[in-house]
């Protein structure tokens, strides 16, 4: 009678505990898959910086196709930064540290951060999208059997496109920002402009932030471009398939750019 | 060669980038003020020094002649000895006096240097005799209150 009672009971906790450890034991496997295939592009990248061109074009289509998203938002964010700053900082009579506050909040944590979630969004996608089309229309088999490697040809130039373009776009939005705040700052609110300048470079260090961003930016650019690559490269080749990795890379890079920020800037800032 | 566009708005990609890079180090950061060109060394010893950081201003009348370089405590002396780097082009006297002050009234500290009147001037890895420490609130409020308490305690045994 014990037995009949509980047999239900232990066949729904047998179920749940086995999609756990499935699931568990899928995400260690896609974590394996995933630094072998780290280790392949750089492996290829050697053969595929011998054709420069393809590396070339990549920059165009993920940096220089992404400038234009990148600019107009750093410039509003700059401008936001700068009135709720001013908003503040005038109930303590400190309104010319306004410069400090946009320069650092920018060069910091909104120029690398911010960038790499708009870079997830507009370049990320296109990545995954492509090779996982090229994946469900045969094109990555057919270069295989033409003893072409797909890595060396497709991934490996798209990784060193996203690696290089990233601190580049965070580096312009950093510097757009600090512009967008200067033009908030000093015709609109009357902010005195040398006082805005001169007290942004008294309290802005040249190694301390400006470096520890651009290391940041860095980072985040091997981050996003990775799991980019690698939900394309590892996507069922249905419609359904690419369409649910694009969502996947969205959802991952946003949160490995987040958690990752904090991990850095716990190392980099001495409580 | 043929996507010559293409490589051109790469290229000017790149420059922007660096040129962004460039404008950051020198306009946003302290890249241009941060080096002071030649400097020689000097240390002073303070018996407090509140809240002093590495890299604050040195200044004299107001205008910036060096940063401190390094804060180390002493054990033998329970003092702290704070290493300052100041500009080859200002010499300053023997009898130079060193005081901490807070620049506004909750502001960063830095420290003052006041000339003195001694002819020979202080040389690399001197060090300087008169100092005077950072000002403690707490400290101040609480010598405020005694001093005002002894008062009243004199006044009424004088009654």
């Amino acid at each position: 009678m014990f037995k009949k009672l509980f047999k239900p009971l232990f066949k729904k906790l047998d179920s749940v505990l086995r999609g756990v450890g499935h699931r568990i034991i899928d995400r260690l496997w896609r974590l394996g898959s995933g630094l072998r295939f780290f280790f392949y592009i750089l492996l290829y990248s050697g053969e595929s910086f011998r054709r420069i061109h393809l590396t070339i074009r990549e920059i165009y289509f993920t940096g220089v196709m992404s400038l234009i998203i990148i600019l107009v938002s750093a410039f509003f964010v700059g401008m936001v930064l700068a009135l709720q700053g001013y908003n503040t900082l005038q109930r303590y009579g400190s309104s010319e540290a306004i410069g400090v506050l946009v320069a650092l909040s920018l060069v910091r944590e909104l120029g690398p951060v911010v960038t790499a979630l708009l870079f997830a969004g507009r370049a990320g996608t296109a990545i995954t999208a492509e090779i996982g089309l090229m994946k469900a229309t045969e094109q990555l088999s057919a270069m295989e059997m033409m003893a072409v490697s797909p890595i060396a040809r497709v991934v490996a130039p798209r990784f060193w496109a996203g690696v290089i373009s990233m601190p580049l776009l965070a580096a312009l939005f950093s510097m757009v920002g600090v512009l967008g705040g200067y033009m908030v700052a000093v015709p609109l609110i009357g902010v005195d402009s040398g006082a805005f300048w001169s007290q942004m470079q008294a309290n802005v260090d040249f190694r301390e932030d400006i470096i520890n961003g651009v290391i940041k930016s860095c980072v985040f650019g091997v981050a996003c471009t990775m799991i980019a690559l690698f939900e394309g490269f590892d996507a069922p080749p249905t419609a359904e398939g690419v369409s649910r990795a694009t969502t996947r890379t969205v959802v991952n890079s946003s949160l490995a750019v987040l958690a990752l920020d904090f991990v850095m800037t716990s190392f980099m800032i001495n409580v | 060669m043929e996507r010559t566009t293409m490589d051109l708005w790469v290229g000017l990609f790149a420059a922007a980038g660096a040129a962004a890079l460039i404008g950051l180090a020198l306009k946003v950061g302290n890249l241009t003020t941060a080096n002071i060109g030649d400097t020689y060394t000097v240390t002073a010893a303070f018996e407090n020094i509140g809240g002093l950081k590495p890299r604050a201003p040195v200044k004299s009348a107001g205008v910036v002649v060096g940063r401190v370089d390094g804060i180390q405590f002493d054990s033998k002396t329970y003092e702290a000895l704070v290493t300052i780097k100041v500009d080859k082009r200002f010499p300053f006297p023997k009898d130079t006096f060193a005081n901490i002050y807070t620049a506004g009234l909750l502001g960063e500290q830095y420290i003052g240097l006041e000339a003195g009147g001694e002819p020979d001037a202080l040389k690399n890895g001197d060090r300087i005799a008169h100092t005077q420490d950072a000002v403690v609130l707490e400290k101040m409020i609480s010598n405020f209150l005694y001093n005002k308490a002894s008062e009243t305690n004199t006044k009424q045994q004088a009654e």
